[in-house]
């Protein structure tokens, strides 16, 4: 699986990100700078987390509007596929590559903390590795993850089983207590109609093996690489 | 000319700041105040003099970068002076 690795002023989940995907998938990952307006041969395309260009106007605002973008939304629609983390999600909302809004947390303050999650299908190349049903454990660190849509495009994206990933109690029940950031429907990811294109708040870069504090990360990046390769 | 775009969030998308700043208010002693929403001001000088056309641009600016559509509604006011 041949990966690249957008980076913008101000990312800072970029060197985590090329790390797992090297270590995971034993290639190195290319380096792709926002002023490109081409990107290299890939079959995955990684929008990492960071608070580029200082989350001004809008968390990932400027940065979906950067030259890169449009190779990377052209690269979606030729069918690659594209995750976006934390900030990554927030470009990919911007850039309406993924519907919705990603808004100021309802409790105003930044979250940094580890959340479960509830993988709610394995039958992607995102989450292939993963079993329904058992909660992962995973960091979130965001000011901004408070997913917002409106009625009709939840009810959309939960009628196309479009949701990836949902915040959960350690026992994977998706209500109130276990939602940090006041997400509709408990949501901490999405994928776009063609199951292709993946945002997602959480940070599965940052536990990739134990001695990162644990390694519920890690099958995200290897059922990548299993269906890409 | 000058351009003032203001942005507002759209009714039902919940304001967080806007609350904080209305239950801040309640502390302060104002009493009666609600609904209280935040919102942005963005002013702009544009060399465009015929203001139907800086309208439209400043409308394209909106849409395109200036206002999240699926969230914000925006207005936009022209200053001749």
């Amino acid at each position: 699986m041949k990966a690249a690795v957008v980076l913008f002023p101000g990312s800072n989940c970029d060197r985590d990100t090329l790390v797992a995907l090297e270590r995971i998938t034993g290639q190195k990952p290319a380096q792709v700078w926002h002023t490109q307006t081409d990107l290299p041969p890939a079959d995955l395309v990684v929008l990492p987390g960071g608070f580029t260009y200082g989350d001004y106007l809008r968390a990932g605002a400027m940065a979906a509007r950067s030259p890169v973008m449009a190779a990377v939304k052209k690269r979606a629609a030729d069918g690659a596929y594209v995750l976006g983390i934390c900030n990554g999600f927030q470009m990919l909302t911007e850039t309406g590559l993924l519907p919705g809004a990603l808004m100021r947390n309802a409790g105003l303050k930044f979250i940094c903390k580890d959340v479960h999650l509830s993988v709610e299908r394995n039958d992607t190349p995102f989450t292939r590795k993963y079993a329904t049903g058992k909660p992962i454990r995973i960091p979130i660190a965001h000011h901004d993850g408070n997913y917002f849509t409106d009625d009709d495009t939840l009810a959309r994206l939960e009628g196309e089983g479009r949701v990836a990933f949902r915040y959960v109690t350690k026992d994977g029940a998706p209500n109130e207590a276990a939602n940090p950031n006041g997400s509709r429907g408990n949501i901490a990811g999405i994928y776009s109609d063609d199951m292709r294109v993946l945002g997602m708040m959480p940070h599965p870069e940052r536990l990739i093996e134990p001695g990162l504090g644990g390694s519920d990360g890690r099958p995200l990046f290897e059922g990548l690489m299993e269906a890409l390769s | 000319m000058k351009a003032r775009v203001h942005i507002t969030l759209k009714n039902g998308v919940l304001d967080p700041q806007g609350k904080a700043i209305e239950k801040t208010l309640g502390n302060l002693g104002f009493a009666g105040i609600g609904d209280v929403r935040q919102g942005k001001v963005i002013e702009l000088n544009i060399s465009e003099t015929d203001p139907a056309k800086a309208e439209a641009q400043v409308k394209q600016m909106c849409e395109q970068l200036l206002a999240n559509t699926v969230i914000e509604n925006y207005s936009i006011e022209l200053d001749a002076a």
